[in-house]
């Protein structure tokens, strides 16, 4: 009961033969080696493991690696436009103590891009309607809905090379 | 979670033929409630039949008088579809409210539907807007699709197609969600229908959705939320557990279906 999955993880194609039960998020993590999508509660609730598929947020603890075959997934290890520079949404949450811990940050960045492109100019509201599948156990929110705001800014005015960069 | 065969049919014949070959199998939609049950060992299937690439199982349609939704439309589709947003408001408002953004995405209005979930949403706007539940079978009236504590009229290896809702009047969805699932602790859908009739279908107060028949008489002699206190509720079997006493839902129920009222009284084009 083992399948060959072949997916485009940040830009590249990826491949490995996994257990039917494995999920997406276990094969990013042991069979990519992509460990910056975490994992917190395993039961989707607190979306430390949100990545992309297919351009759409999700938690990557309830979806099977199958279930990705030949998807676009983005993790936070493919949000940045090189090794040097932080995505402008990662740093927001850098300038404004978006994190303590860290724990749930790359979820939280890979929430919060998809709000930014479903609405651009999110408020305080939206943003933080948005993030109710997003647990942090340190901050309080607080500084994570000004670093959404800020990022979502940034990403305004850099429209174009973000355009560019979207997987 | 156990292991198990992972099937991935195009059509829904398929798909069909593979339920009925298999034994403990399952349907796969949106997994937001299947995963969780696997992975506490409370579900063992042996086979998972996966139902998202079947396009039968897709696809919006407004017609005349209904809205017809295929069964893998996720959540975050009857949100934010502008057809559903512009000719059935109501769902579009109930469909934003589930979970987070990530299980909207995700999770299916046939999954939910199929799951029958008590403190589910989508079963209050199924009963409520006199919804129709095309399997592969048959139709299914909501009235005799929700048959208890997640129950439904499905047979073994029938296979939910789409949901067609009566486009209403007017209709609010108002519920009062648990602050960490979003699930409704008690959840009120009130419905003016084409036919002038009122429907009050409730969610999330008893183990399975009900029409509260007494508030329904009593609104269509008086719409006003003044008059839902006075109006009888059959609450001997409401759900008593660590999120509300029965005695609470009883109060929930009737405090959202006032907040529903007022709504289509202050805003007519519910």
């Amino acid at each position: 009961m083992k399948t060959k999955v072949t997916l485009n993880l940040n830009g590249n194609q990826v491949s490995g033969t996994v257990e039917n039960r494995t999920l997406l998020v276990d094969f990013l993590r042991n069979d990519c080696g992509k460990t910056g999508t975490h994992i917190g509660c395993d039961t989707s609730q607190c979306g430390a493991c949100v990545v992309h598929v297919n351009g759409k947020s999700v938690k990557s603890c309830t979806i099977l690696a199958i279930q990705a075959q030949n998807a676009k997934v983005l993790t936070i290890e493919g949000v940045a436009p090189d090794e040097d520079q932080l995505h402008p949404m990662q740093d927001a949450f850098r300038t404004h103590h978006g994190l303590q811990c860290g724990f749930c940050t790359s979820g939280m960045i890979m929430s919060a891009l998809e709000l930014v492109e479903r609405i651009p100019d999110p408020t305080d509201r939206q943003i933080a309607d948005w993030l109710e599948g997003n647990l942090c156990r340190c901050t309080g929110y607080l500084n994570i809905v000004k670093a959404v705001k800020a990022g979502a800014e940034a990403m305004r005015s850099q429209a174009p090379r973000s355009e560019q960069n979207r997987q | 979670m156990n292991n198990f065969n992972y099937h991935s049919p195009s059509t829904l014949a398929e798909a069909k033929s593979l339920l009925s070959k298999h034994e403990d199998a399952k349907l796969l939609a949106g997994v937001m409630t299947l995963f969780p049950t696997m992975k506490m060992r409370l579900a063992t299937p042996t086979d998972l039949i996966d139902l998202g690439h079947i396009e039968a199982l897709q696809g919006i349609a407004i017609e005349n008088l209904s809205v017809e939704i295929g069964a893998m439309t996720t959540h975050s589709q009857v949100a934010s579809n502008d057809q559903i947003v512009e000719e059935l408001p109501v769902l579009a408002t109930l469909a934003r409210g589930i979970g987070d953004a990530q299980v909207r995405n995700r999770g299916t209005l046939g999954g939910s539907l199929s799951n029958s979930d008590p403190a589910a949403d989508y079963p209050a706007a199924a009963l409520g807007l006199d919804a129709v539940l095309r399997t592969d079978q048959r139709d299914i009236l909501a009235s005799d699709y929700f048959c208890g504590l997640f129950e439904t009229a499905l047979e073994e290896t029938e296979i939910l197609t789409a949901v067609r809702f009566i486009k209403p009047k007017r209709a609010a969805y108002v519920k009062f969600p648990n602050p960490a699932s979003r699930y409704a602790v008690a959840g009120v859908l009130v419905a003016e229908m084409p036919d002038g009739s009122i429907r009050v279908a409730v969610t999330g107060a008893a183990p399975c959705v009900f029409r509260a028949s007494a508030i329904e008489q009593t609104l269509e002699k008086q719409f006003s939320p003044g008059v839902v206190d006075s109006a009888g509720l059959d609450d001997s079997d409401f759900n008593d557990d660590v999120f509300a006493s029965a005695v609470y839902r009883t109060q929930l129920v009737r405090e959202m279906c006032k907040r529903a009222v007022t709504q289509l009284l202050d805003e007519p084009k519910g």
